[in-house]
């Protein structure tokens, strides 16, 4: 089935496309289709400088979004566009928390199916070939959709791709019938609220400083917090801590969570259970930091170090303060 | 309030996982539990009915050879029934046949709350929730940090990229639940005793007015039709830490002009 036209999903952060909405321009581009992408939100006009330079060439807006859950306004008006044959023949979503809302709903309203997971999209023969990292990242399990259904649907994860603009033109700006919205609709945001994290994202951050069960003490949590502020890095966490509950899920680096891949991890106390892995192997560097020398992590790690958190970061906290 | 968590059996994630060299399918015919993501749902559903002053949790769950070991593990923290789909035509459904099981299945309840958890610690698709609500035509609150009940509707903390956002929704809704967001509760002696004798009602995809084209392998319009192994990463150096290890830290990130 030949693709003639790609949709993009545009998230936004701060007036400006965020870095997935980038790489799946990127990615769009390489197939030498007609790139459009669709977002919403106050002010998402101000966002065609950018995705045209990245290749889009029409940023369909769905309107009146307001205080509602993108989820089913978004999936509604791509909905329409399709059953009014305006649709694309292939949609690019990124793995985060309103792109997988938008792709399940849509996948339900038109009845066709969804590839999630994808860490790497490639044409094969007229068809697209999704990549799915599986058991730790060991194997990689290689999928595509068998019928005919449109338009086909991928959730991909950061980082499967790098963005590179192409310093093409600002997009022309389109708004999108949003359709008739029914109760599905009814989940209404009352405030936003930002918790303050000082230094880059996680998934931006040129070093990642993670901590594990292996800290023994959410308190002890705070040298991971301060080492990654020593070295202008994100902190970041196992699973194993986030759902002990001492720190929130926005740091969980993992399947379930952030793929980072930043220039060193550093993992303090993880033992590296196969769904960490994933999250974090492709890192220019690993350096691990476990008691256990059988641990899984020093499978991956380029500096193993087998010995106590509690005696090694204090130690390091202290010799990179001497050093500013 | 009633409430449905949906509870997902899988192969205990602490044992390698396997796949079928004819199907590329997960290979699920061994012992099954209880997704620990799960037992957040369970536990919020229980929180949840309790604080409502009544209502009953019950469970829904699609897994095959009629599993139930990890829904009585649901059953015996407290759940007060479950239905269990389990079909040989359902072998090889993809994320969206699943959902149009569970929601057939969901809607004989009625119930005032779905739960489920983000996604599956097997299959990661995390798409089946959301597509559960639109077949049901509900709301749906995903990535719940904090769920309370205010009468006819729910208010709710989603996870976001910066923090979170406060949502209301009224109810009948479906939510999903992040880990960590409560702490479930151990199965107590008489719980498990209880749970021996808790209702399991055992659907067929006929029960639901499905036909069997329409799910499992036939119904999935998705094939993965190859596994290779990934590229290998190299372990490099590893050493004992004897006072001085720190220092190696240093030096190779000094060796990265990072420091």
């Amino acid at each position: 089935m030949s693709i003639s036209k790609v949709w993009v999903l545009a998230e936004s952060a701060d007036s400006k496309p965020t870095s997935i909405t980038l790489e799946l321009l990127t990615f769009a581009r390489s197939l030498n289709t007609e790139i459009h992408a669709i977002g919403w939100g106050e002010n998402v006009e101000s966002l065609s400088t950018e995705l045209g330079n990245y290749g889009a060439t029409t940023l369909n807006v769905v309107p009146n979004v307001g205080d509602s859950l993108p989820g089913v306004p978004v999936a509604s008006a791509i909905a329409q566009a399709v059953n009014s044959g305006n649709g694309p023949d292939l949609l690019l979503i990124g793995a985060t928390y309103d792109g997988r809302d938008i792709a399940g709903r849509l996948s339900a309203k038109l009845n066709v199916p969804v590839l999630t997971n994808v860490t790497g999209l490639e044409l094969q023969d007229e068809s697209l070939v999704a990549s799915h990292s599986i058991f730790g990242g060991t194997q990689v399990a290689k999928s595509k959709f068998t019928g005919n259904s449109q338009p086909q649907i991928f959730v991909i994860r950061a980082k499967t791709f790098s963005a590179e603009p192409s310093s093409g033109s600002p997009t022309n700006v389109n708004s999108l019938d949003p359709g008739a919205m029914d109760s599905t609709n009814a989940a209404k945001i009352v405030s936003r609220h930002v918790e303050e994290r000082s230094g880059p994202k996680l998934d931006e951050a040129d070093i990642v400083v993670s901590g594990g069960r292996g800290l023994s003490d959410k308190s002890n949590y705070s040298m991971i917090e301060e080492l990654a502020k020593l070295l202008k890095g994100a902190p970041g966490a196992s699973r194993a801590i986030v759902d002990a509950g001492w720190v929130p899920y926005a740091y969980q680096v993992g399947q379930t969570g952030k793929t980072v891949k930043p220039t060193v991890y550093i993992a303090c106390g993880i033992s590296g259970a196969t769904q960490h892995l994933v999250g974090m192997k492709n890192a220019k560097n690993i350096i691990a930091i476990n008691k256990d020398p059988e641990a899984p992590i020093f499978s991956v790690a380029d500096l193993g170090i087998v010995g106590d958190t509690q005696k090694i970061l204090p130690k390091l906290i202290e010799e990179l303060k001497s050093r500013l | 309030m009633n409430v449905v968590v949906c509870v997902k059996q899988i192969p205990d994630p602490a044992a390698p996982g396997e796949l079928d060299p004819n199907t590329n399918n997960l290979r699920r015919d061994g012992k099954l539990i209880m997704d620990d993501s799960d037992s957040y749902g369970v536990e919020m559903g229980l929180q949840l009915a309790e604080s409502a002053g009544g209502g009953e949790v019950t469970l829904v769950s699609m897994a095959p050879n009629n599993e139930t070991s990890g829904l009585r593990t649901a059953l015996a923290m407290g759940a007060a029934k479950a239905t269990l789909i389990s079909d040989d035509a359902l072998s090889g459904s993809d994320a969206l046949s699943t959902a149009k099981v569970l929601a057939a299945a969901i809607k004989r309840s009625q119930p005032d709350l779905i739960i489920a958890a983000t996604e599956s610690s097997d299959g990661y698709t995390g798409t089946t929730p959301v597509q559960v609500a639109e077949l049901l035509n509900l709301p749906a609150v995903t990535f719940a940090k904090k769920i309370t009940v205010e009468g006819s509707s729910i208010k709710v903390e989603r996870q976001t990229e910066a923090g979170y956002d406060e949502v209301t929704c009224p109810l009948p809704a479906l939510v999903t639940v992040t880990a960590g967001v409560v702490e479930p509760r151990y199965p107590n002696f008489k719980g498990i005793m209880a749970a021996k004798s808790k209702p399991v009602d055992d659907l067929k995809v006929s029960d639901l007015g499905l036909t069997a084209e329409e799910v499992g392998s036939t119904g999935a319009r998705q094939v993965v039709f190859e596994v290779v192994a990934a590229e290998a990463r190299q372990a490099g150096e590893k050493i004992v830490d004897e006072g001085e290890a720190h220092k190696e830290v240093v030096s190779f990130l000094e060796k990265l002009k990072l420091i």
